[in-house]
């Protein structure tokens, strides 16, 4: 350190400097509670608590800080006696109150206690509070962030189930048991509106009800399951009740809520991502200071949780080592690795399109083999309608096997490791989806002559819709079956098999871990197909919910019996902003489809609400053209491009704005940083000097007896004197 | 409304819900927790605020406490005389803190105060090294140790006096994500 700077080098001489900063404006927020409830009850100018008594006199004697805003009593760091102290000097400052005055504080305090009330009541009708609770306790805050997102899609999927069946259900339902003026959908005659449906005549044989149920043909496919029940148009009452246009409405409103609701609840974890990204990102304090959950009250928990933190602190050390390796590699070696990672990313590619392939192969046989409608084996029938359903789960059972494999090649830092695989897991498995789709798609309108005369393939699907139903609906129900099947029948035994058996093959294998993102990726993929499918089966969101209730007691049940958390750790946070982002790439995935469909396809002659329509979305500009002529121009006006143009603009204008204001305020942020640093130094610059010059002074004098409850007394100076310590 | 319960006035009520983030019943439900910590020596009436203080070998070992490293730290900074004997004013101001309604300020204060175990304002390397070694019980080695609480302070250090002032200690903390969600305690 050089000469100019040794004045910042505390001086162990001076011990008066440690006493000036306990005066220090900014130190009396952090008085102890010891120290000033002594300073509270007045006692004499004693020594041996100076500072304490000092800054409590001080404290007393300065008036509500008047730059600060008034804190609520509750959210100052004092003991209880000097809230209450506070409260009622507040009061008194308040003046005395009048009649009128007091009732309104009355008033004010009454509705405060009757909203926290309610807001007890309601926290406890929470959906399982009490289970967890219980999972937060023993296993922190990680997989608690799972268990919390798995009931928020619970509430969603019963809200859009509830949406389904207030305007599109319970108008068809009402209609069926009383008398009102109802009109069918119209239909030429023609051949596109034959539709006889595969319902089962004769004798049935019980199996084939098995197989009816598991994919919703047979007795299932009449009912108000699927899209092609619903044949009514208008319902006539006291008023019209327009039956597709409730039905498109649904659909579209359903989306938007969804997406409404993401956003709402990922905003407070965005919030937070972005004070996160910052370039001096600290990872070591956090986990040193915010790293202990206090909520773990279970003795296992807090033993993983202890292993985990060191697990988390040695990988962040080897970071801090790949990364100093990683600057001190050469130009060769660099050339080197990069050519390996493109060689990888190809292969990752190349798996995922065999992946996808094998797909739509599955999926063409599949259809094809349940048009040809042979009768053979039970079993038999019903892997051929769930081969595609097969594949995609066996598809996304070996890629993250394969991914994890590629990556320890391409000589990434670990944590960069981890969240590119999830990217690449998550790709892969909702991209699956669109190609089943697709590949249905093609079947559809694609007829053996090179024209379809009805927009689609009706020989083969008279009623299209009712089959990606049904599709949707085999997908849901078997992704339930493979979860259930998993549980029971590989971690169950597993557990067993690791407790009980000493083989080398049980300690390889060890216990199960509850690894978050698999899981997340689980029910992500569910609610994707759900979105999907809702158009095409209304009851869909139901048999979601009742999914959902029942994965999570399964999990639940398998976690606190054969799990052990995972060693590594998935923080909070960034966990939930995670969860919500995928879920965010789902839905929009899903609109993908159902928008194409609603626009594009020409729906169905023989089923369905949109009989008369060409495409779905027809039914709008129809009604459109009989509102009145006023609203009819408003509404034209909205879809016209002039404003469509306009809006663009806007909100490209208000992007911009937004983005200006947020680097300035980084940049105002940054400046901040360097003036707290700037302040820290100059204050123990000025600390260093007063205590020279005190020094000067007491050197000067030194037949002078030290002062003692010498406070606030100005010398020539100009400097306050401190007190000194009687020296002995 | 409907109970009448005879451990404290109504004004007594309403002050601790003035000054805590707890309900009546909640307020109700702690003073059973702290009466079940030593029977004998709280009393059920609390109308003319007894004088009584549980020590700290009973209250670290309550369900919510026994695990936590930090325990012994978290109830001397709450106690007044800082050798961890708390009033019931402390116990309800102890779990006001660190329950979830509490704000970040007032935690971040508070986390300081726990974390500085000379009791000195700041938070030197010796605490950092005790802090890790509690966090870890002691399974770093000695040169890891010192490695990490090296870089803490390298990040969380502004004004350059290789420890942690209350200011410096506020800085990191508003940009922990998770320090709100695991500086609490469900009771």
């Amino acid at each position: 350190m050089d000469a100019p700077d040794a004045v910042f080098v505390p001086d162990r001489r001076a011990p008066s400097s440690h006493l000036l900063l306990e005066q220090l404006p900014s130190y009396q927020s952090l008085l102890y509670r010891r120290k000033t409830s002594s300073s509270s009850r007045r006692r004499g100018s004693g020594r041996g608590r100076q500072p304490s008594i000092n800054s409590g006199k001080w404290a007393e004697q300065k008036p509500v800080h008047s730059g600060e805003e008034l804190k609520p009593v509750r959210e100052l760091p004092k003991s209880m006696q000097e809230k209450q102290h506070e409260k009622q000097q507040r009061l008194q400052q308040g003046g005395a109150l009048t009649g009128w005055g007091l009732w309104r504080l009355n008033v004010h305090r009454s509705l405060k206690r009757l909203k926290e009330d309610g807001m007890d009541v309601l926290s406890s009708l929470q959906l399982w509070r009490a289970d967890i609770h219980l999972i937060e306790g023993m296993f922190g805050t990680g997989i608690l962030s799972y268990f919390s997102f798995l009931r928020f899609l619970v509430l969603l999927n019963f809200i859009m189930f509830l949406l389904m069946f207030v305007f599109v259900m319970l108008p068809v339902i009402i209609t069926s048991h009383s008398t009102h003026n109802i009109t069918y959908s119209s239909s030429n005659g023609s051949e596109c509106s034959v539709y006889l449906g595969s319902s089962r005549q004769g004798l049935v044989v019980f199996h084939e009800h098995i197989t009816d149920l598991l994919s919703g043909t047979g007795f299932l496919e009449h009912t108000y399951l699927f899209y092609g029940y619903y044949k009514l148009e208008f319902i006539h009452s006291h008023f019209t009740y327009n039956l597709p246009l409730a039905y498109l409405l649904a659909t579209i409103t359903y989306l938007l809520l969804s997406l409404l609701w993401i956003v709402k609840r990922s905003a407070a974890g965005f919030k937070r991502k972005l004070i996160q990204d910052e370039d001096r990102f600290q990872s070591f304090c956090n986990k040193v200071f915010a790293g202990w959950d206090f909520c773990i009250t279970n003795e296992n928990a807090a033993r993983l949780k202890r292993s985990s933190l060191l697990y988390e602190l040695k990988m962040d050390l080897e970071e801090e080592r790949i990364k100093r390796k990683m600057a001190n590699r050469t130009r060769g070696e660099k050339c080197r690795i990069y050519a390996l990672r493109a060689a990888l990313n190809l292969f990752v590619m190349a798996v995922l399109v065999a992946c996808f392939y094998c797909i739509y192969v599955a999926t063409v046989f599949s259809q094809r083999k349940q048009a040809e409608d042979q009768k053979s084996n039970f079993l038999l029938e019903l892997v051929v309608e769930y081969l595609p359903s097969i594949v995609i789960t066996l598809a996304n059972f070996i890629t993250p096997l394969i991914f994890n494999l590629i990556i320890s090649f391409e000589d990434y830092s670990p944590a960069f490791e981890i969240r590119f695989t999830l990217m690449r897991c998550v790709f892969m498995r909702l991209a699956s989806i669109g190609v089943l789709l697709f590949s249905l798609w093609v079947q559809i309108t694609s007829c053996a002559a090179t024209d379809c005369p009805c927009g689609y393939n009706h020989q083969l699907y008279p009623c299209w819709e009712t089959h990606v139903g049904q599709e949707m609906y085999k997908l849901v129900i078997f992704d339930f079956l493979i979860i259930a099947a998993v549980t029971i029948f590989v971690e169950f035994p597993r557990k067993i098999i690791v407790n009980y058996c000493d083989c080398g093959l049980a300690k390889w294998w060890g216990q199960q871990e509850f690894g978050i993102p698999q899981n997340v990726l689980e029910i992500v993929y569910g609610q994707t197909i759900c979105w999907i499918g809702t158009f095409y089966c209304p009851l869909l969101p139901a048999i979601n919910t009742v999914k959902y209730i029942l994965v999570f007691y399964l999990k639940k049940v398998s976690l606190v019996t054969n799990c052990r958390p995972s060693t590594r750790p998935f923080r909070a946070s960034s966990s939930h902003f995670f969860f919500l982002v995928v879920l965010l790439i789902g839905l929009a995935l899903a609109c993908v489809p159902v928008v194409v469909s609603i626009a594009e396809i020409r729906s169905s002659r023989a089923c369905g609400p949109f009989v008369s329509y060409s495409t779905s979305w027809e039914v709008v500009p129809r009604v459109v053209s009989q509102l009145p002529t006023g609203l009819r121009s408003f509404l034209h006006a909205l879809a016209s491009e002039a404003f469509a143009v306009s809006f663009f603009v806007i909100t490209c204008l208000g992007m911009f704005y937004v983005i200006a204001l947020a680097g300035a305020h980084k940049r105002v942020i940054e400046q901040l940083r360097d003036q707290l640093v700037m302040e820290g130094r100059d204050k123990r610059f000025l600390i260093q000097k007063l205590c020279q010059a005190q020094q000067v002074v007491y050197a000067r004098s030194p037949e002078r007896r030290p002062l003692r409850g010498f406070r606030g007394h100005r010398n020539d100076a100009g400097l306050y004197l401190v007190e000194l310590e009687t020296q002995a | 409304m409907g109970n009448k319960q005879t451990i404290f006035t109504d004004e007594q009520l309403d002050a601790y819900q003035d000054c805590t983030f707890f309900t009546r019943k909640e307020i109700l439900r702690l003073h059973g927790r702290y009466h079940e910590l030593a029977p004998h020596l709280v009393p059920m009436d609390y109308t003319n605020d007894p004088d009584v203080k549980v020590p700290l070998a009973l209250i670290v070992n309550m369900p919510e406490l026994k695990e936590n490293p930090f325990r012994n730290r978290i109830v001397e900074s709450f106690s007044e005389d800082g050798q961890g004997n708390l009033s019931f004013n402390d116990f309800v101001d102890m779990f006001s803190v660190l329950s979830e309604m509490a704000p970040r300020e007032l935690k971040a204060i508070y986390a300081f105060k726990i974390y500085d175990f000379n009791v000195d304002n700041y938070i030197c390397k010796e605490d950092l090294e005790k802090t890790l070694n509690r966090l870890t019980k002691e399974e770093l080695t000695p040169e890891e140790v010192v490695l990490v609480c090296e870089k803490a302070i390298e990040e969380a250090d502004l004004d350059g006096d290789n420890k942690l002032s209350f200011a410096d200690f506020e800085n990191m903390i508003s940009r922990a994500p998770d320090f709100l969600s695991t500086f609490h305690i469900r009771i």
